[in-house]
């Protein structure tokens, strides 16, 4: 038959399909009446006629299934049939299906948040036109992506394999629209930045490398869509018109398209600023400074250039960089990274979370499946007669199986759509959700089609996974069997069933899942109980950045004095100082340190990099940093005083072998100059909870003045009254800087995002585990308990007590409980081990944890097996006798 | 009834044709046809003829009305179509050549080789 006809008669018969079943039938119906009719003429009375015709025909549904297969019908109607049936089977048995697609739209819906992270932080590149040919240039010793601005010009100048190279940093400036500067954060971008990432401007143009004539010589802005949409109304105008950034007048040229977000995944700048008006945007000049290193640069590779090529290239420009200017550069070499992710700093640990919740996702679905395996086959099971009479009737087995398996399938896709639905709302919030105050950080995380296509690509796999476990139930039905006895799972109950091994295995996941939560959990706790080295408690802290005002290098140590003073000054203020940047913030600063008998300062000489802090007098009392000896800055220590330090333990420690050995001991800093360290203050943590410890080393703001600025204010009558008095104090004074009042435990949620979003998500991941075990154990635990219920009510007419009786119906489901969630300890302690990348002081061997875990899953089977046993207790012999 | 011999497969196409070549008849019809042309010899499940009259029928070698057995009960009604006819022929001509194949081998005799 040639096609076209072919496919007529499947849409004919797809379209007709009641009728031609209704033909069918009407055939076979005459058949046997003729049949009848030649028997009743034989003698035969009318109605044995009738039953012997029946009897001689066959198997008649199999003989109907056949000739619907054999009149083309096959594959879309039966499917189109099975689907209908599985529909009503499972609308019959509501509570099971809620069950099993609430259960599956967890697993689907965990997975598809997961993934969406995935495909957002990792799979997908800078959005970008090419994004994914795009590389980042690190250094090779420590993989850190900063590049000096000096660095930056030969590279791009001397390699041969990009094809263009751009720089950018992120920075912060007071922008001034109409009369109040507000701090916003921004990029600082080489003028070839749009150029080489081939960005095309939505309104007005972009800067470009010709605008560049030197420092200070673009005052030029580029506004995110985001930011012209809030500050400036959607002005199509806009371009051509003049604001004040720092209080010098920069013309805003252009709007970037929408969907530019710059080209970090976590951050999305207000707007773009050339990097050659370093010193008006920055507040100092660092470009010609060629250890200053912050720059990151990206740019795609030429065609047909590999990154070994490019690596190759850049090290040969390396090691010109080395030898051309070998106190900067030394022992320079470079490596490619994605962009995307600050390179390899926040890439590799967030690859590293995105890939642990991905496994730990993914064992989520895969107890789901167990626990919808053991429903599925538990049901198979309750549904014996069914496939026995539909066997008895001619059905071929493949067709019971594939019944089954449409079920299973449906189920699926409807746990499928109810996960992707929840998904979305809660991935939309993530999306929006802007974890650190007062800085643009987040991370859109919004699905796409391949989040789609994988959810549902997962529920397929799922349900064939789960609908496959009855199979060999069905494939051993017997009909004969199965009418005689009713019943075949008293036989069943002594042995090790595949069910058993379903939920056991369902436990250890379980198991392994709260484990983990319950160690993330126990590492957030001890990490906010940890020592600091400082008090975020009871303190304030207000962050301005001088230069906003427009204020003159030399006016500005004056500046911060007067508003020291004006703040010292508010009734109740126990301490207050200053600090050019607080410690676990967002962004650091280190420097290299040598020791005091260093003549040559090149790279391989450093004693210590140490994280780096200028402080006012004051600063360590409001902080409440401990001195450990010595003293802390004072106002002696001025510009014309011989250089002081304050240090931690841990620089004493490293620069003088011995803390007792440092306090007067000298060290020397870039350019040679000696410091002499005054004070030995307690060891903190500086750039993450997580950190071993680090040297650090507190100048005088004097001698190393900054114009970023952290009061911080210590008082003794509480915050809450604080802020406000801070607020119209500062107010008052008529600076015209902008300020950010806020305490300082509000301020440190930047250090703990990493470590609270950790537990977060290990949290939830838990919760769900301890649903999924809760729900395959009340399965289990109910199935059992109905099907042995008579056994049950005839143990408590014989006089079983209480004790016998709940073993008898539910030892068996502890017993698995136990080997569960001992096989899930262990797998789940050996799997913490990983956590501890992420999660501070992870410890697997934590009495607390083991103790937790235990407890944790004892109660889930209390609280899961409790209905079951009430039900099991409550079995009435007379009841049952009577059923049956 | 005397010996009856197991219908070998694909042999039920062919019968069902010839039946019907002898003028239409009804699925039950054709049973009983078969039942007579074979002497009672080819035993066929009753149920199994509807299958392969359904195939016939989408293959186009069979066409099928609804029309009154003669003691006047609804019945469809099959006969043979011009492709039918033809695959009839060659078919029975493919049959008797390897009847006539089979039987010279078995009668086969040593001396004949």
């Amino acid at each position: 038959m040639r096609l076209p006809s072919y496919l007529r008669s499947v849409a004919g018969r797809f379209l007709r399909r009641e009728d031609v079943a209704e033909e069918m039938e009407q055939e076979l119906r005459a058949h046997i009446a003729l049949r009848a009719d030649d028997l009743e003429r034989e003698g035969m009375p009318r109605a044995q006629a009738e039953r012997r015709a029946r009897v001689e025909f066959g198997a008649r549904e199999r003989y109907k299934e056949e000739c619907h297969q054999a009149s083309g019908g096959t594959g879309i109607e039966s499917l189109f049939k099975d689907v209908r049936y599985a529909f009503r089977m499972l609308r019959k048995s509501p509570g099971f299906t809620l069950v099993a697609i609430v259960t599956l739209a967890l697993g689907i819906g965990a997975n598809a948040i997961v993934f969406s992270l995935l495909n957002a932080l990792v799979l997908r590149p800078v959005n970008v036109p090419h994004g994914g040919e795009l590389y980042e240039i690190e250094q090779g010793r420590d993989h850190a992506p900063s590049q000096s601005y000096a660095d930056y010009l030969d590279l791009r100048d001397r390699n041969k394999s990009f094809d263009g190279l751009a720089a950018y940093e992120i920075d912060k400036a007071g922008l001034d629209i109409d009369g109040t500067p507000a701090q916003t954060f921004f990029y600082e971008a080489s003028g070839n930045y749009f150029d080489v990432l081939g960005v095309k401007p939505y309104l007005g143009r972009f800067f470009h490398a010709e605008d560049e004539h030197g420092y200070n010589s673009a005052p030029y802005l580029v506004l995110s869509y985001s930011l012209w949409q809030t500050r400036f109304h959607a002005d199509r105008n806009i371009a051509g018109r003049v604001v004040l950034v720092n209080k010098f007048a920069y013309t805003v040229l252009g709007v970037a398209p929408p969907d530019f977000r710059g080209t970090e995944l976590f951050f999305a700048p207000a707007f773009w600023a050339p990097m050659v008006d370093d010193e008006q945007l920055n507040g100092f000049n660092t470009l010609p400074n060629r250890g200053n290193r912050g720059k990151w640069l990206v740019g795609p590779l030429k065609p047909g250039v590999t990154p070994a090529q490019a690596t190759a290239d850049l090290n040969s420009v390396a090691a010109y960089l080395a030898k051309t200017y070998p106190s900067d550069d030394d022992g320079m070499s470079f490596a490619l990274t994605k962009p995307g992710l600050v390179g390899d700093m926040l890439g590799a640990p967030v690859h590293a979370f995105v890939a642990g919740l991905m496994l730990l996702s993914g064992l989520i679905l895969l107890a789901a499946c167990a626990n919808l395996g053991s429903l599925f086959s538990a049901r198979a099971a309750d549904r014996w007669r069914e496939v026995a009479l539909r066997l008895a009737l001619g059905s071929t087995r493949a067709r019971i199986l594939r019944q089954l398996l449409t079920e299973a399938v449906l189920v699926s896709l409807g746990g499928a759509t109810a996960g992707i639905a929840g998904s979305i709302v809660l991935l939309r919030w993530l999306s929006a959700w802007q974890p650190i105050p007062d800085v643009p950080v987040n991370a859109p995380v919004n699905p796409d089609l391949s989040t789609y296509a994988v959810a549902v690509l997962l529920a397929l796999i799922s349900g064939l996974l789960f609908g496959i476990v009855p199979v060999r139930q069905v494939l051993h039905a017997h009909p004969y069997q199965a009418i005689k006895a009713g019943s075949n799972t008293l036989a069943a109950s002594r042995r090790v069933t595949l069910r058993d091994v379903l939920l056991a295995l369902q436990i250890a996941v379980c198991a392994v899942l709260v484990t983990s939560s319950l160690v993330a959990v126990r590492g957030m706790i001890r990490s906010l109980q940890s020592n600091f080295g400082f008090d975020p408690h009871d303190a304030m802290q207000v962050n301005t950045d001088i230069d906003m005002g427009g204020y003159k290098l030399e006016q500005r140590p004056a500046m911060q004095r007067r508003l020291l003073d004006a703040v010292s000054a508010i009734p109740g203020v126990t301490a207050a100082g200053y600090t050019d940047r607080i410690p676990l913030n967002i962004g650091w600063s280190d420097s290299y340190i040598y020791a005091d008998s260093t003549t040559d300062y090149k790279p391989s000489n450093i004693a210590a990099d140490a994280m780096d802090y200028s402080v006012s007098p004051g600063y360590f009392e409001a902080a409440g940093t401990a001195l450990r000896a010595g003293r802390t800055i004072s106002w002696d220590d001025s510009k014309d005083a011989p250089m002081a330090a304050v240090v931690n333990q841990e620089f004493a420690r490293k620069l003088f072998g011995r803390e007792q050995n440092a306090m007067g001991g000298h060290f020397k800093i870039w350019g040679g100059k000696r410091v002499q360290v005054v004070g030995i203050v307690e060891d903190g943590k500086y750039k993450t909870l997580s950190e071993d410890p680090q040297p650090a080393v507190f100048f005088s703001i004097l001698q190393a003045p900054s114009s970023d600025t952290w009061f911080i204010v210590r008082s003794s009558r509480g915050t809450g009254e604080l802020g406000p008095a801070i607020e119209r104090t500062l107010s008052g004074m008529n600076t015209g800087l902008p300020f950010i009042i806020s305490t300082w435990d509000r301020e440190l949620g930047t250090a703990l995002f990493a470590a609270r979003a950790a537990s977060l998500a290990l949290g939830v991941l838990g919760a769900l585990g301890a649903m999924l075990a809760l729900t395959g154990i009340f399965g289990l635990g109910a199935y059992t308990v109905s099907r042995r219920l008579r056994e049950l009510g005839i143990r408590i007419a014989l006089g079983a007590r209480r004790k016998q009786v709940l073993r008898a119906a539910l030892g068996r489901v502890f017993r698995l409980l136990a080997i569960g969630s001992a096989a899930g300890l262990v797998l789940g302690l050996a799997a913490t081990r990983l956590l501890s990348f992420i999660v501070y002081q992870a410890s697997p061997r934590d009495p607390f944890v083991l103790a937790g875990v235990v407890a944790t899953m004892l109660l889930l089977g209390l609280l899961a097996a409790w209905v079951p046993a009430m039900r099991a207790l409550r079995a009435d012999p007379m009841l049952l006798l009577r059923e049956e | 009834m005397g010996e009856q011999a197991q219908i070998l497969p694909g042999t039920l196409d062919l019968l069902i044709l010839k039946a019907v070549s002898l003028g239409p008849l009804h699925g039950y019809g054709i049973l009983l046809r078969i039942g007579q042309i074979s002497g009672s010899a080819l035993e066929i499940e009753q149920g199994a003829l509807y299958p392969a009259l359904f195939r016939l029928v989408r293959q186009g070698l069979l066409k099928a009305n609804w029309g009154t057995s003669e003691n006047n009960r609804k019945a469809k009604f099959y006969e043979l179509t011009a492709g039918g006819r033809k695959r009839l022929r060659e078919e029975e001509d493919g049959w008797n050549r390897l009847a006539a194949a089979m039987a010279a081998a078995l009668s086969a005799r040593p001396e004949e080789i």
